[in-house]
């Protein structure tokens, strides 16, 4: 957190949440969420579906009301506002673009509005669409778009009346793979060029690890994290978090004393927390491809030997399941080609393995809901 | 707990938002929407259920009424007589339309425009229309009397016979709708698997239209038990509901008899209504996003089959059809056969003569503009308004109830309602305008439906859209959602126009010397045995109907064309 606020700044939140609650029927889809998000951040809210993000952004454009809980912008509270009265752009999944209307139409909607005069509407409208890179497609309907064009016409309407943030639902879901990895880079660039706070909803976590300046994870309406892309891959706050954000193996282990956990014949060293007393269930967990195969030596920490029990091929590495303990295959561990071939990595194999204690991360066990 | 939400509420207040311009526009216009269909509806049931437990001076008398009514066989038998008619005219129309149907669904047979075109001219007529043709032809006079083998058409039969063919485009409708959503995927796995074209038949297609095949069920049911026009014209001494309580209103003055006949003609329907809701409401959808479309396969055999049946049942609504028409231009039936426009000269047997027409003519368009911008709002208000959860539900509710209403129900607690001393509204009772609100109430459902369909396919987000761009709801509404919805806009007012232009049962107590309308005529006419007459008024109907939607249907064409760029999908 610290060095977020750091790289946003010593300024003051452009947006604050404060206990925020949400209720539909006895349903909580929102339980008391805080946050900030600072002037020019782009922000992802990241979560499987219905854990809350949507409810949040439909509570920051005001589209959905909280129960309880208020909100700030630009250091005004805009808690009971109606959108029509709040300051923000926005994006749906489904772009929502008027189908009757041409596409400089659906971008000049909200300056027709405004009494703008017919010049300054064309001048707009035309470096709008400039910007997000359609500069003949002005007279074309929505129809005759791309599904990948449809969404810049989107986020140019949204940008229109130059609002004081950009709120995204969950904008390149409908798209598939090629087009959506192009745009992601897209509305990266238009963020740094613009400098609009952000705030994009996504399932995707690929999208926000590569999008995002910080990623709000979300589980079951609650905020499990709020971290750089890097934070939380690297430190996951929960188990929930490191299972949701990329792959994770997680190990059963009994706290053994002060920094160390035993997982089945295994002691293992790792950072451990204070409040774990020794006896306690917990749950370890490492990403496969911090698992290191090469140059173990005898004074390696955490080193065991583990035998091969399938190799999977996937291109530019390996994943391979380990099975230690003597039991089935328990561990998975992404290896490079060329440490599969240097060791000669084959199924039946037996090899040392070991798991660096940096790389450790310790939960309370817990049932996983996946 | 308490005490812990208590303190928990103080430092996290409970939010409300304050409403913007729209959000007030919006709940006010509800709140009109409701007081509109509390007056046009709710309360008029209300004044003709209180009347049903009231003697002539005015005083309660509990059920006295009702039970005079059971007790009465002469009246008790038209129940029996009225469900029986329904049921009867039910089972020979659902079978009829459902291979009528399945033919222009699911076979190659030829002609399948023309053959859907023809199976839909009923709907363009008055239900006394086919009732007309039938004495023509069956009647003391008529020319294929020898068929009845001294049997008579005036009866349980006539009414059937003429219910079938005036129910039988919107079983069809139904059914075609049911029938066209297929997934061929089923028919390729059953084929695969080596089921018979029988075991097929039974196990994927009934199965798929099995909601569609109730549903018109209960629609026909209903149609047939609340019409008043056929039994009246064909009925001759054979009493039903309908007539029961038009010979308590208008023979004898017996309103609160009337009342009472009126309430029990509301039972069936609403159990009918009820029944579908339900039905309805456990329909899930059949057809998933990535079904594939079932395109029929020529099987000559077959599709000659289909042919050779439509051909017969078309052949035969035609000639109904034909009678009238030609009826209404000899001189003389059966003596003199000479071809005259003298029938349509309607000065000579009715005092109001055209006016009646014209008069029909206006109630139709006052009742399709405003009738379509009421639905057209209504709807849009239930669709798009957030929040005020309870004055929703109660809209919804009171726009889905005029389909359970028969109209002459209906008409019978206008008469009630509006002609009631204490009433301020009392000013239009006896004018056009009473008889376009009714209308425009009888017909609210199923256009509210079409128009709330309309608008569930579009966007739901553009109102947020709107909110965000600083835009008002109206000029969205306007800009976008109206034109957005122009062909379900144009079909909700030709079934408006049509229907108002058609109805009988609607309209039949509500009349007054000044505003008679078309249809109306044509029961007076044939009342005083001028048959002819009566066919030419139901014929010119049938005309504007026609011509309407003729017009409806260029327009509609028009707008796809012009359009296109934007439609496209």
């Amino acid at each position: 957190m610290t060095e977020t606020k750091l790289a946003s700044g010593t300024t003051d939140p452009y947006l604050k949440i404060e206990r925020l609650s949400k209720l539909f029927g006895t349903f909580t889809a929102l339980k008391d969420i805080s946050l900030e998000i600072f002037p020019r951040e782009f922000v992802c809210f990241l979560g499987p579906s219905g854990c809350g993000k949507t409810t949040l952004l439909r509570a920051i454009a005001g589209l959905d009301v909280q129960t309880s809980g208020r909100i700030f912008q630009g250091g005004k509270e805009i808690s009971a506002l109606p959108s029509s009265h709040r300051d923000f752009g926005i994006v749906f999944q489904s772009y929502a673009l008027f189908p009757n209307l041409n596409v400089s139409a659906n971008i000049g909607y909200g300056l027709v509005s405004r009494g703008m005069p017919r010049v300054e509407i064309e001048t707009r409208v035309n470096d709008l669409l400039r910007l997000v890179g359609l500069p003949d497609s002005g007279r074309k309907y929505p129809a005759q778009l791309s599904g990948g064009q449809q969404q810049r016409v989107a986020v140019a309407r949204a940008l229109a009346l130059s609002p004081g943030m950009l709120l995204l639902d969950e904008p390149l879901s409908a798209l598939d793979a090629r087009v959506r990895a192009h745009l992601r880079i897209e509305i990266r660039r238009l963020h740094q060029r613009l400098g609009i706070t952000t705030i994009m909803v996504t399932h995707d976590q690929e999208e926000a690890l590569t999008m995002a300046d910080r990623i709000v994870v979300m589980n079951q309406g609650a905020i499990e994290q709020v971290g750089t892309p890097t934070e939380v891959y690297r430190k996951p706050a929960s188990a929930f978090v490191a299972d949701f954000v990329g792959t994770t193996n997680f190990l059963p282990g009994v706290v053994a004393g002060p920094g160390h956990v035993r997982f089945g014949d295994i002691n293992l060293a790792c950072e451990l927390d204070i409040h774990f007393g020794p006896g306690s269930d917990v749950t370890v967990a490492i990403r496969p491809e911090d698992v290191v195969v090469r140059n173990i030596g005898p004074a390696t920490p955490n080193a065991f030997s583990a035998r091969v029990a399938e190799i999977e091929f996937l291109g530019s590495f390996c994943r391979v399941g380990l099975a230690v303990n003597g039991g089935d295959p328990s561990l998975v561990a992404d290896f490079s080609i060329n440490a599969v071939r240097d060791l000669a990595i084959a199924e039946g194999k037996v090899m040392p393995v070991a798991l660096p204690p940096d790389r450790l991360r310790v939960f309370p066990r817990q049932t996983l809901t996946p | 707990m308490t005490a812990f939400a208590t303190g928990d509420a103080a430092v996290t207040p409970l939010a409300r938002r304050r409403l913007d311009r729209d959000d007030v526009l919006m709940r006010l216009g509800i709140c009109l929407l409701i007081a509109w269909l509390c007056i046009a509806m709710a309360l008029p049931l209300w004044a003709l259920l209180s009347k049903s437990f009231q003697n002539q001076n005015g005083e309660f008398i509990g059920l006295a009424n009702y039970i005079r009514y059971f007790s009465t066989p002469a009246l008790f038998i038209s129940v029996w007589n009225s469900v029986m008619i329904a049921v009867v005219s039910t089972a020979f129309v659902l079978p009829l339309a459902f291979v009528y149907a399945y033919a222009l669904t699911r076979s190659c047979m030829r002609w399948k425009g023309l053959f859907q075109a023809l199976a839909l001219i009923p709907i363009l007529a008055p239900s006394l229309l086919p009732a007309i043709s039938l004495i023509y032809l069956f009647g003391n006079q008529g020319f294929l009397k020898e068929l009845l083998f001294g049997g008579q058409i005036y009866g349980a039969g006539g009414i059937i016979l003429a219910q079938v063919f005036y129910c039988f485009p919107h079983a069809l409708i139904i059914l075609v709708a049911a029938l066209s959503m297929a997934d061929a995927r089923l028919y390729e796995a059953a084929s695969a698997l080596g089921a018979s074209k029988m075991r097929v038949f039974f196990t994927v297609t009934l199965p798929g239209a099995k909601y569609g095949v109730i549903s018109a069920g209960f629609v026909i049911f209903t149609l047939v038990i609340t019409d008043f026009g056929i039994a009246k014209v064909i009925g001759g001494r054979f009493n039903v509901l309908a007539t029961d309580i038009y010979k308590q209103v208008i023979g004898q003055q017996n309103f609160e008899m009337g009342a009472v006949v009126g309430f029990i003609l509301l039972i069936p329907a609403v159990i009918a209504f009820t029944a579908d809701r339900i039905i309805q409401r456990r329909q899930v959808a059949l057809l998933s996003a990535r079904a594939v479309p079932l395109e029929p396969k020529p099987v000559p055999r077959r599709d000659w089959a289909m042919f050779a049946f439509c051909a017969a049942v078309g052949g035969l609504i035609f000639g109904i059809l034909a009678v009238s028409a030609w009826a209404s231009v000899i001189t003389r039936w059966p003596y003199n056969l000479t071809l005259t426009l003298n029938n349509y000269a309607f000065g000579d047997f009715d005092t109001d003569g055209w006016g009646a027409y014209w008069n029909s003519l206006s109630l139709a368009i006052w009742t399709a503009v405003l009738g379509t911008g009421i639905v057209f709002v209504g709807a849009y208000l239930l669709e798009k308004t957030r929040g005020f959860a309870l004055g929703r539900a109660l809209a919804q509710l009171l726009a889905i109830m005029p389909m359970a209403v028969p109209g002459l129900v209906l008409g019978l607690a206008y008469i009630f309602f509006f002609n009631a001393p204490w009433n301020p509204l009392g000013f239009i009772y006896g004018t056009l305008a009473i008889m376009v609100v009714n209308s425009m109430t009888h017909f609210y459902t199923v256009c509210h439906l079409t128009a709330a369909t309309a608008l569930k396919q579009m966007d739901p987000e553009f109102e947020a859209v709107s909110a965000s761009l600083k835009v008002s709801l109206l000029r969205t509404l306007v800009r976008v959602t109206v034109p957005v919805c122009l062909p379900s806009i144009l079909d909700i007012s030709i079934y408006l126009f049509v229907n108002a232009m058609t109805t009988v049962s609607a309209v039949i107590f509500l009349y007054s010397t000044n505003t008679k309308l078309a249809a109306v005529t044509i029961v007076n006419m044939d009342e005083s045995g001028f048959t002819a007459a009566a066919a030419a008024m139901a014929m010119t109907i049938v005309f504007t109907s026609t011509a309407v939607k003729i017009a409806h249907v260029l327009l509609t064409r028009r707008l796809e064309r012009t359009t296109q760029a934007w439609r496209r999908r």
